[in-house]
């Protein structure tokens, strides 16, 4: 066998094509298993939803470059603001709507990035949880521009595509939500597989490697946000378009923590995981929260503590473990 | 990249106020080939990651071809065409040997792995392992690969071969001289296998506490064995 032949030969590199469909299809699968399942409950889902494009910014940085942030609702709630008074002053398209949320996002999560990836540990953490508090006090005394304690309300999409109305019930809005987080979860796979996204992650192992194989860290580092950004920001206008109202908890340092703890319980550094947390925190809070009003947020704690001590990389990698626990006890019988 | 000059003029380093390095001066022509033996301890790792920018600067210039070096960082240092393969091999644990190369690809197309994966055909069979995964020598052929992978005009290689067994010793070297004598690069090898080291360089240089204490062609060790014996405390068989 020649060199070449081992070469075409081999097998085809970790992302490839069918990882995308593969990406497609379950986002598909979920969005039509959720609104089988849940057909009543749809502004619940789209909410879900937004929320996890939180989640997957805040995996972006975090999960992929290792940047502590407890502030990162700031991107997703200021896109919010700023898509609503974009629909408030008479911009009603939602495809517009969602580029102005992330752009938004964007500038929000670049500005971040210069700030917070500048420092290292607890440093990067406060600070991140400072850029937080300041966006969420400058949300409530800017009330001409974010309605303050009140919120902004009256935030009123027009028909996406000039033909579906964001009806009651919200089906255009799930859909649409669907679509867009479709859309960018499929993205997100080829960024964290191109060499940018490796780089990325080999910076978070180890900052000096990467910078004696030539990557420059800090830039890497701030465009990483800026991606992130983008996801937040998307994340943030689908709230304010689907829901039609922007309040402070969008900014929110409550918010920020929340979708930390959906990132490790799905598992950092894995877009699966990101996706997997926030569906599972989130239908659970629903659900017990309804149940149990007064101790759910013990049995979150549960959940956390039997995730945190029995798959400590996220409920992402349980696959892997029963597999090997199932493959290690089938070997040990006669 | 073609191969280019690298000098050291006087130069002093160390860690903190602790100078390891006491003004060290040596130069290698392009495509040259120049060993540093030494026995342990003496810095010769400290004078690579020196030259990478990677300790306190005490004193002294570096240059690639022209280009002064001394006050610029690691990365600026790898992209003007220093490549390091340090003696930890130092691969990022959590991405595959692919994802490892990949990182490293910069603005290359990924047609560059073809090349590097038809030269290490043992990392195209563990493309989807990781790092951890790999035995000693994947691991440094893999370090060697993505290093490569950035085209250095200056390929700097601390202990390659530390560690590994003798075929594999065989594999890397064979690897090192092929690309020396491609021409397209000059090569400084940190080794403590002489023998092998002799064998690969035209010239070699002897430190001893931080200082270079013997320079020469490496024919001028190899015929007088006694002299090696003197400077590194061992005999070349």
């Amino acid at each position: 066998m020649t060199d070449r032949a081992i070469v075409d030969g081999m097998s085809p590199p970790r992302f490839s094509v069918p990882l995308e469909l593969r990406a497609v299809a379950i986002t598909l699968a979920l969005g039509a298993i959720g609104y089988t399942l849940f057909p009543e409950d749809l502004a619940f889902l789209t909410r879900l939803i937004s929320i996890t494009l939180l989640v997957l910014s805040l995996d972006l940085v975090t999960g992929y470059c290792g940047v502590a942030t407890l502030g990162h609702a700031a991107i997703y709630g200021v896109s919010a603001y700023v898509v609503g008074n974009a629909c408030l002053a008479g911009h009603s398209d939602p495809l517009l709507l969602l580029l102005v949320g992330a752009m938004a996002g964007a500038v929000m999560g670049l500005v971040s990035g210069v700030l917070v990836t500048r420092f290292k540990g607890l440093p990067q953490l406060v600070l991140s949880i400072a850029v937080g508090q300041l966006i969420a006090a400058l949300a409530n005394k800017l009330s001409s521009l974010t309605g303050g304690s009140d919120g902004l309300s009256g935030i009123s999409p027009g028909r996406l595509f000039g033909v579906y109305a964001f009806d009651m019930y919200g089906r255009t809005g799930y859909v649409f939500s669907v679509a867009v987080l479709m859309v960018v979860f499929v993205v997100l796979l080829r960024i964290v597989h191109s060499p940018f996204g490796l780089l990325c992650q080999a910076i978070k192992d180890d900052s000096l490697r990467a910078r004696m194989i030539g990557a420059r860290v800090y830039p890497r580092l701030v465009l990483m946000y800026g991606v992130s950004g983008v996801v937040g920001g998307i994340g943030g206008a689908l709230n304010a378009i689907n829901t039609g109202v922007v309040g402070l908890d969008s900014v929110g340092f409550e918010r920020s923590a929340e979708a930390l703890v959906m990132l490790v319980l799905g598992g950092a550094g894995s877009l699966w995981g990101a996706l997997i947390g926030s569906i599972v925190f989130q239908v659970f809070e629903h659900y017990v929260s309804a149940a149990n009003p007064f101790h759910w947020m013990t049995m979150v704690g549960a959940l956390l503590i039997a995730v945190v001590l029995f798959a400590p990389k996220g409920l992402v990698s349980l696959g892997g473990l029963l597999a090997g626990r199932t493959a290690s006890v089938l070997r040990r019988r006669p | 990249m073609p191969a280019t000059r690298l000098e050291v003029k006087g130069l002093s380093a160390g860690y903190g106020p602790t100078r390891v390095i006491d003004h060290m001066s040596f130069e290698v022509l392009p495509g040259g080939r120049l060993s540093i033996l030494g026995r342990n301890g003496v810095g010769k790792t400290t004078l690579l990651a020196s030259l990478m920018g990677l300790t306190t600067h005490h004193g002294g210039r570096v240059f690639l071809g022209e280009a002064d070096l001394t006050d610029s960082r690691a990365s600026t240092r790898a992209r003007r065409g220093l490549g390091y393969v340090p003696q930890t091999r130092d691969i990022f644990r959590s991405l595959t040997v692919e994802e490892n190369l990949v990182a490293g690809l910069k603005d290359r197309g990924r047609e560059a792995l073809d090349e590097i994966y038809v030269m290490f055909p043992r990392l195209a069979e563990r493309r989807r392992h990781f790092g951890t995964q790999l035995s000693g020598g994947e691991q440094q052929m893999l370090s060697l690969a993505r290093t490569l992978l950035g085209r250095p005009s200056v390929l700097l290689l601390d202990e390659p071969l530390e560690g590994l067994a003798p075929v594999i010793c065989d594999q890397i070297m064979e690897i090192i001289t092929a690309l020396a004598s491609s021409g397209e690069m000059t090569i400084v090898l940190v080794e403590q296998q002489i023998e092998r080291a002799l064998r690969f360089a035209d010239h070699v240089m002897v430190v001893e506490r931080g200082k270079a204490v013997w320079s020469g062609e490496c024919s001028q060790l190899r015929d007088a064995p006694e002299m090696v014996d003197r400077l590194l405390g061992v005999g070349v068989h």
